[in-house]
């Protein structure tokens, strides 16, 4: 089955990997964006939501994009023009870069790295310093704070994040990402395989670290400390209109669903179906079909953890900042050391 | 993780509200296609009884905004009674109130000793130009057609008071 890939030019095949990567990384963020942000919040909220463009307002998204488009590109007097307009552009390239290291299916990926989860890892702390400096450069003590905030907030909760995907990483044998899911559905639970080992039940303490840790990366309430609207305007995003404030609302939608992605990869058995179900043994006897059903299901299971990411954004209130910390210093990242030492011990034992 | 069942119950509402808006609809109306009848008396604008008005600027003095506008002239009108001397009377020739100022405080209705201004809750009178918003004479008296009728007096009411 590598044949049929192997059998396009590679320009082709290139192609078709960046076309891969636009829609993997557009279609989630519209996705979520109509889904969750516009209907479930307004339901949430007891309201219907944009209702007038298209079929139940579906084609919102189209007249939001098509407002942003048409706006003035501004920029403050003092700002550091060259880097304040890189700024958007270096958020939602890390988010492309992170969707290059996920499965979609057994031939279906990008690439396949062997240290996919560190590459995973490393590159998703790239958009740090386009949101520091979004801050610096926009010349406005509002946006600075925000970036200031938001910088101390990502470096704190990436910590327990690595911390609790170094869990999986020791249960699976294997950084690459791949693996990982093969790990999963090839598992049994006690020799009983029907479910395959998916990570949760094992790591379930490492999925909550991993998913509360996410959550704050992504800056969505109840960590919105840096854009908190109500004390710096919008934080680091307060000078950006137009396309570039569009490019920072893709950013964060699409990083959120490719952090979805990954958490389903890591925790939940990824693209995968228990092997035990069509009797396949290995990587390379799983039937080519799931090249097509593999990226359905990985995208059900995005929208999932989506739904579960966005159900706690729009029911919690705001942490105060020294909450915000002391919960990541005190609480997950002793948690998520003593969820690595139990998971060697256990790894040893049995 | 004294704090967990609440955090869980904090969640439920927002599910629950989410599932009673998908089931049984939500509590805000689609404006533009259906509309909520407000309550008979609420402020939405105020209309003008023209021919109780002495323009007695007491509303234009009263109104914190100064959004609105009179001007008027004595005039003499022929006696009550035959072979009396002609009565002096005020002549309202402006009365307009600015909608873009006014702030619905209500000051102008409860000071007007003559029962010109009512409150009427008509509320669709929104203009692209905002100059639109000063409603002169003949646009205030139109509001009087919405304005309800004013409710029954208290039992024993109208005896108080000197005849």
């Amino acid at each position: 089955m590598l044949g049929l890939i192997a059998s396009i030019p590679y320009w082709a095949q290139s192609l078709l990997r960046v076309l891969g990567g636009i829609v993997a990384v557009l279609l989630p963020a519209g996705t979520i964006v109509y889904v969750f942000l516009f209907k479930m919040m307004s339901f949430m909220q007891s309201r219907l939501g944009p209702m007038e463009a298209g079929p139940f307002g579906s084609l919102q998204l189209f007249a939001e994009v098509g407002k942003w488009l048409q706006k003035e590109d501004l920029y403050p007097e003092r700002a550091d023009k060259f880097i304040f307009k890189m700024a958007p552009l270096i958020v939602l390239s890390s988010t492309f870069l992170l969707v290059a290291v996920v499965p979609f299916g057994p031939d279906a990926w990008f690439t396949n790295f062997e240290a996919g989860v560190f590459y995973a890892l490393a590159v998703s702390s790239v958009s740090v310093l386009g949101i520091l400096i979004a801050g610096w450069a926009s010349a406005n003590k509002y946006s600075l704070l925000g970036g200031l905030r938001a910088a101390g907030q990502l470096i704190a909760y990436e910590l327990p994040m690595v911390l609790a995907v170094i869990g999986v990483v020791i249960q699976a044998g294997t950084m690459n990402l791949q693996q990982i899911v093969v790990a999963q559905n090839d598992g049994s639970i006690f020799g009983w395989d029907g479910l395959g080992n998916p990570y949760i039940l094992t790591q379930f303490i490492g999925f909550i670290i991993f998913m509360i840790a996410v959550q704050a990366e992504l800056t969505q309430a109840p960590f919105d400390m840096p854009i908190a609207e109500s004390e710096l305007v919008s934080g680091y995003m307060t000078e950006y209109s137009g396309f570039r404030f569009l490019i920072f609302f893709i950013g964060e939608f699409a990083t959120a669903g490719v952090f979805a992605l990954i958490a389903s990869i890591l925790f939940l058995g990824g693209w995968g179906v228990p092997f035990s179900w069509f009797g396949w043994t290995s990587i390379d006897s799983i039937d080519n079909w799931m090249n097509v059903v593999g990226p359905l299901i990985m995208f059900t299971k995005m929208m999932l953890l989506v739904f579960v990411i966005m159900w706690v954004r729009f029911s919690y209130p705001r942490f105060r900042e020294d909450q915000l910390q002391r919960f990541a210093w005190k609480v997950l990242i002793p948690l998520s050391l003593v969820n690595i030492m139990a998971t060697s011990v256990l790894k040893v034992a049995f | 993780m004294a704090k967990v069942p609440g955090l869980l119950k904090g969640l439920g509402v927002t599910l629950g509200t989410m599932v009673e808006t998908v089931t049984k609809g939500a509590n805000t109306v689609q404006y533009p296609h259906e509309k909520e009848t407000p309550p008979i008396r609420a402020r939405g604008v105020i209309a003008l009884h023209e021919g109780n008005c002495t323009s007695c600027m007491l509303c234009a003095r009263s109104c914190p905004d100064w959004c609105i506008y009179i001007e008027g002239h004595k005039e003499l009108a022929p006696p009550r009674r035959a072979g009396g001397k002609p009565r002096q009377v005020n002549k309202l020739d402006r009365f307009d109130i600015d909608y873009a100022l006014c702030m619905y405080c209500g000051i102008c209705v409860e000071v007007c000793p003559f029962d010109a201004l009512f409150w009427s809750p008509e509320y669709e009178y929104s203009e692209p130009r905002i100059a639109d918003l000063l409603h002169d004479k003949a646009k205030l008296g139109e509001w009087m057609e919405t304005v309800p009728e004013a409710p029954e007096l208290e039992a024993g009411a109208e005896k108080k008071g000197k005849k």
